[in-house]
């Protein structure tokens, strides 16, 4: 193949970053795009030296052996373990620079720079290309079909990538809309528009192309998750740039609806992206590595409809006793506590998946992971319905009672299930018989599990004390503590966080040797953990 | 169960499940959101609020490009500890120009909603230079580099033509002198009545203590000192603003 067109385009691209950087606006843009003109520089080079010159006719030498396309999702599995250790680096880093402030480099790698890329590092870069990789490959499957669209998902592929390095360079550079989870400017919010719509095309184009009548369960939430992204993500980043030829932008909204249509978005960037396009992996990934069928198909239909019904509403919790009028609290409230109800409904469809097999969380450590997951979902699904009661609320946020929260849903059910994921995938998607190494596999189970537990164990006294420290009154009426001393007294917690932080991070790394060498083609010898021994005959 | 059984027919039709999802998905925000647009009391009728000075406006730009959102809300709840320790608890109209809000999310350092007036303009370059110099427990970096950085804005008043784009109530006059403004509010002496009147209230003086230069460090402690300075709360009538 010669890719003749898209290395034009790509040429193209790279003169118009260089027209940008120097024409720009302002420096910031100038500087950003210079690191456009460079990426798309390097592509374009790499392109044009895979151009094979050869006769008419000779040119398509070998389709896929599978029907399917899998190539691109082989790049996507490693993409997600790459930015898995990236995202979760970052997040050791800022941890410690909590704990130890001189670690803060200023401007490029102070605090509130650094957050914001990995937050996006882990939900974008890790999760959005767990979901990619393993969404391409489910509806393939699931479908019979071949991916729709030729060379577009190798588009939605690097064209996300190139979102990825754009969002993550400019957040160091101090390009920011200041919206949590939403932070990147105007022009790369574009960008991923575009290469969102692709992604809905080869989706959807699948599915209307495929073999099976049923659309599958896991579809509809791979399918409910693009569709609602898209839309989240359209009208939260609203806004009118300066100049086309600048960074900044001013939100179409301000104040109160700004804060509850960021909130909007920001809730059901978990709702959609960490939930329910995760449960697409879910009703895959558990029923064929348990090799049984989803428990329940009439609970998988009240848990789709009313899981994607109830999240939308659940923005305003995140704004509780705000300027926020009382109305709007309040109803947030109480879809909050009701999404609390389909969530367990998905949970418990996950692990009776189970049934008939649980001796597997004995012998296989990747059923292992997948339940752990299943089990963090539930236990951070009703965490967060608790947290949303307004009493409950008054003395956890603002605290890290609720940075403990996330990261007991983001590490544990996002995490482990894409682990799950991708350690069933490799071997697949690289013809291996099976993984380089199990026990390897055990050890990544193990880290990450107790790196969860002291990083959620930990945060929660955090923020109960900071909470407490904070409404503290003397029998004299007065408040007890400053403000500073509640900061001091976070310091071995925010050690300990980042102890737990780094327990999780080696796992990662563990998991992507064990990957690595999978693709490369070792077996370690071994025996399978919690496999029963071998039987001696009687004598 | 009827109606679950009915079900196969979204199943088998990928155009129905993605139109019922986006449906679906859609009436929550249009519940919330949209009659925070057009119910009148969404915002309290307030004397005092105005949009951000040229100064101010280009200070609260190095506010959100150094993430300070990140660490510090600027949203005063209605407890008895918050407005002990910060203030009045904030009103929406507070925020009513502040595209994107600033609310924030967590305290790793205290709320800034009203840190305007609280602290000197030294107190504030010494504490950006090196926050563990004036508050021994901080873990907030430094922001030394401000300080060095000469305050670069290519064209101030297209920052104010798209804030009006967006809302924001600024008049021909205040974009025409955007420019002036933004040289006068650091420059103790310049004449600055006109930028008074257009912006009352307004902080004016050298900020950063180094009269000779325009720095970032101006911009932004000229935000800071504003924050919540605006509502005269002695003649606020809670009871009138409480939805």
């Amino acid at each position: 193949m010669n890719y003749v067109s898209e290395t034009i385009l790509l040429a193209v691209g790279t003169f118009l970053a260089l027209l940008g950087a120097a024409y720009a606006y302002d420096s910031l843009f100038a500087a950003h795009m210079w690191v456009l003109f460079f990426v798309l520089l390097v592509s374009t080079v790499v392109m044009l030296r895979k151009i094979s010159f050869a006769s008419a006719g000779q040119a398509s030498k070998s389709r896929a052996e599978s029907e399917y396309s899998d190539e691109v999702i082989k790049y996507g599995v490693i993409a997600t373990v790459f930015w898995g250790v990236v995202g979760f680096l970052v997040g050791v880093v800022v941890a410690l620079q909590l704990a130890f402030p001189d670690l803060n480099i200023e401007p490029w790698f102070n605090f509130g720079r650094v957050r914001p890329l990995h937050t996006s590092a882990v939900i974008f870069a890790f999760g959005g290309n767990a979901l990619i990789a393993t969404s391409f490959y489910v509806v393939q499957r699931t479908c019979r079909a071949r991916l729709f669209g030729g060379n577009l998902a190798w588009f939605v592929f690097w064209g996300y990538q190139l979102f990825i390095v754009m969002a993550a360079t400019g957040y160091l550079l101090g390009i920011t809309q200041s919206r949590e989870y939403a932070e990147p400017e105007w022009y790369v919010d574009v960008w991923l528009t575009v290469v969102w719509v692709a992604y809905l095309l080869v989706f959807l184009g699948t599915i209307l192309k495929r073999k099976e009548p049923h659309i599958y369960v896991a579809n509809w939430f791979y399918l409910g998750f693009i569709v609602t992204i898209a839309m989240l993500h359209v009208v939260n980043n609203l806004a009118v740039p300066v100049s086309f030829l600048g960074v900044k932008s001013y939100s179409a909204f301000a104040g109160v609806q700004d804060a509850l249509t960021q909130w909007w978005y920001g809730h059901n960037a978990v709702g959609f992206f960490l939930t329910a396009g995760f449960l697409g992996m879910m009703y895959y990934f558990v029923p064929k590595q348990v090799n049984r069928p989803v428990y329940s198909y009439r609970l998988s239909i009240i848990h789709f409809w009313a899981l994607i019904f109830m999240y939308i509403w659940a923005g305003p919790h995140h704004l509780h006793y705000t300027a926020l009028p009382d109305w709007a609290q309040t109803l947030g409230m109480v879809f909050s506590i009701m999404l609390w109800m389909p969530s367990w409904g998905g949970m418990i469809n996950g692990l009776m998946t189970l049934s008939g097999a649980w001796d597997k969380i004995r012998t296989d450590p990747i059923v292992r992971m997948m339940v752990m997951a299943i089990a963090f979902y539930g236990m951070a699904t009703f965490e967060g319905p608790m947290m949303s009661v307004k009493a409950v609320n008054s003395l956890s946020h603002y605290t890290d009672w609720t940075i403990g929260h996330v990261h007991s849903g983001a590490l544990g059910w996002n995490g482990m299930i894409t682990f799950g994921a991708i350690y069933y995938l490799t071997p697949k998607l690289w013809n291996r018989r099976r993984l380089y190494s199990l026990q390897l596999v055990n050890w990544h189970f193990w880290l990450a599990t107790l790196g969860i537990v002291v990083y959620a164990a930990v945060m929660w006294v955090a923020g109960v004390q900071q909470g407490l420290m904070w409404r503290e009154y003397d029998d004299q009426g007065f408040l007890v503590y400053s403000f500073a001393e509640s900061v001091a007294a976070m310091l071995p917690y925010y050690v300990l966080r980042a102890v737990g932080g780094a327990m999780f991070l080696t796992g990662a790394l563990l998991m992507a040797f064990n990957v690595t060498m999978t693709i490369l083609g070792y077996e370690r010898r071994e025996t399978v953990p919690g496999a029963a021994p071998a039987l001696q005959p009687a004598e | 169960m009827g109606l679950l059984d009915k079900h196969h027919f979204v199943e088998r039709n990928a155009t129905l499940l993605l139109v019922g999802s986006l449906v679906v998905v859609s009436i929550g925000g249009i519940v919330e959101i949209a009659p925070l647009f057009y119910l009148e009391n969404t915002i309290e009728k307030v004397e005092g609020m105005r949009p951000y000075s040229p100064l101010e406006l280009v200070g609260r730009s190095i506010y959100i490009r150094e993430g300070c959102y990140v660490c510090h809300s600027q949203m005063i709840r209605p407890f008895r500890d918050e407005v002990e320790r910060y203030g009045h608890y904030s009103l929406a109209a507070e925020s009513m120009y502040d595209h994107s809000f600033q609310w924030g999310s967590k305290r790793t350092g205290p709320d800034l909603a009203r840190v305007g007036d609280r602290y000197s303009n030294e107190w504030h370059v010494q504490h950006l230079i090196e926050p563990r110099d004036v508050v021994p427990e901080s873990v907030m970096p430094s922001y030394a580099f401000l300080k060095e950085t000469p305050l670069k804005v290519t064209d101030v008043s297209m920052e104010l033509k798209a804030n009006r784009a967006v809302g924001v109530p600024y008049s021909d006059e205040m974009v025409a002198s955007a420019k002036a403004d933004l040289a006068a509010q650091a420059d103790p002496n310049a004449d600055t009545s006109g930028l008074l009147e257009r912006y009352p209230k307004a902080k004016i003086g050298d900020f950063d203590g180094d009269t000779q230069n325009l720095t970032e460090m101006d911009a932004l402690i000229a935000y800071l000192q504003m924050l919540g300075t605006l509502v005269d709360f002695s003649t606020y009538d809670d009871a009138a603003g409480y939805r």
